[in-house]
């Protein structure tokens, strides 16, 4: 039963996924800490690391849904879940290459639910709750996330308006570096358990585990250690966009934006909803911008971004059901060997794309020029 | 079948702004207490509950001296590590249901 050397291909996918999941997003928490220097790049990447592999032992709630809430489990094969993976992390890496804080888990299910509908037809997604559970939520809490944010930096700027400007900034350090912490904690939580939904789900589709069973053990643990590891490498270009692009953040604002993230993903999560981290985390940073009187929100820089968020579940959709319909037109094995061979050219491609303009922990707080890459990469425009 | 959870998003709101601003506010009102001017000017650490030895040469300490702000913000504090520590509990108290046999 099952095709034993097809899974294990199919698990160091979806680990690679959850590789690039953890990249993607270490801005969602770390970017405003990093941006008002209320942590040295690297610490708060190690340790934002460290608390999303605690965060993914705490909850298992949201790997049940994406295993079963969004297909037909009865017709997801390993193909599928390959061809989906494909989709995904080719979405992933390519707005991460152009600096874009889009949605892991957005490319995630546009990818297998795209391989799903070119394996079996549109009736085997189970559309509302598609709509319900993902599409309503994505539009619906940056809205929240940013109403809250902003609600929060208008009232810490208000009690704190005596202190000096100096003393403020220390002590709201200390409680940004906390609501850092929390939103690592919640993404650990959230998005580590997306990829255990979906090795679940091969190994159910698989034959390997009986229907409607947990996640093991090892299971757990590898998707962990994947993300963390990830989160750890730090995705410095999407941190640069959402730490410095989108609003000059000082710290009092940074907290109210991390505090806001924290509490409206941790709520979501306890009502079922698989929502995005970046979309709540990009709703509270805009949020914190507007909250505070003189601040400047780069209405530009926010709307390329929504731009990529409507485009992130078709597009990982169509890659889905390309990568499906070329597995299945080779067919078997070989089929699902091809577009992995693929994945990795296109990843391979992107990553030496990605070395010509390097955005690292050295130059990820440079001043904002209009772009991801600071200005001293561009010979034209040095101070 | 309805597709927007009314029940779910209003609490989403209610409890993420208590959650998500009450406790910056909190926190903002606790640095106040803290800098509450009082005998000693400049001599303890800002660190919210920190030691009030070993000051370092930067001197942007937020303490004003009152040690009724102190405690005040030591309070703060630990109040909001509680709501921090209660919601870690309550996520993993949801997110590990009884197993069903």
């Amino acid at each position: 039963m099952g095709n034993t050397a097809v899974l294990v291909l199919v698990v160091i996918t979806a680990l690679g996924f959850d590789f690039t999941n953890g990249f993607h997003d270490t801005g969602n928490a770390m970017a405003t800490s990093i941006a008002t220097k209320a942590l040295a790049p690297r610490v708060a990447v190690a340790l934002s690391g460290l608390l999303n592999l605690i965060g993914a032992f705490l909850s298992l709630a949201v790997a049940a849904t994406i295993a079963s809430g969004l297909v037909s489990t009865k017709l997801v094969t390993l193909t599928v879940v390959a061809a989906g993976l494909a989709g995904g992390i080719t979405w992933n890496l390519l707005t991460w290459l152009l600096g874009i804080p889009s949605s892991s888990s957005h490319a995630l299910i546009g990818g297998v639910i795209g391989a799903t509908i070119a394996a079996a037809g549109g009736h085997a997604v189970l559309w509302h709750g598609l709509v319900s559970k993902v599409v309503l939520p994505a539009v619906l809490s940056p809205v929240i996330a940013a109403l809250v944010a902003a609600t929060g930096t208008w009232l810490v700027y208000r009690i704190s308006r005596r202190l000096t400007d100096t003393g403020r900034r220390h002590g709201f350090r200390v409680g940004q570096v906390a609501s850092a912490c929390m939103v690592s904690l919640a993404h650990g939580t959230n998005d580590a358990q997306k990829t255990m939904g979906v090795i679940t789900l091969a190994l159910i589709a698989n034959g390997t585990l009986a229907a409607k069973s947990n996640a093991p053990f090892w299971v757990i643990l590898s998707c962990a250690l994947a993300i963390s590891l990830g989160t750890y490498i730090g995705g410095w270009r999407v941190i640069r966009t959402l730490g410095k692009g989108l609003v000059e953040i000082e710290s009092p604002q940074g907290m109210a934006a991390e505090s806001a993230s924290a509490a409206i993903i941790l709520l979501s999560s306890n009502f079922g909803y698989s929502l995005s981290t970046t979309h709540v985390a990009t709703g509270s940073i805009i949020g914190t911008g507007l909250g505070k009187k003189g601040a400047e929100v780069r209405w530009n820089v926010a709307g390329r971004m929504a731009t990529a968020w409507l485009f992130t579940l078709p597009s990982a959709a169509l890659v889905g059901a390309g990568a499906d319909a070329l597995a299945r037109a080779i067919g078997g094995t070989p089929g699902v060997i091809v577009d992995l061979l693929i994945l990795l050219a296109v990843v391979a491609a992107i990553y030496w794309k990605s070395r010509a303009t390097k955005v690292d922990h050295h130059n990820v707080n440079d001043e904002w020029s209009g772009g991801v890459t600071p200005a001293e990469r561009q010979p034209a425009a040095a101070a | 079948m309805s597709w927007i959870n009314y029940q779910a998003l209003w609490k989403i709101v209610v409890y993420g702004l208590i959650a998500g601003a009450g406790l910056p506010a909190l926190f903002a009102v606790g640095l106040r207490a803290l800098a509450w001017p009082g005998a000693r000017v400049q001599s303890a650490i800002a660190g919210a509950g920190g030691g009030t030895a070993g000051t370092s040469a930067d001197d942007d300490r937020l303490y004003g001296g009152n040690v009724l702000g102190l405690i005040i913000a030591v309070i703060i504090a630990l109040a909001i590590l509680a709501a921090l520590g209660w919601s870690v509990y309550e996520v993993y108290q949801i997110g590990h249901p009884p197993v069903k046999k």
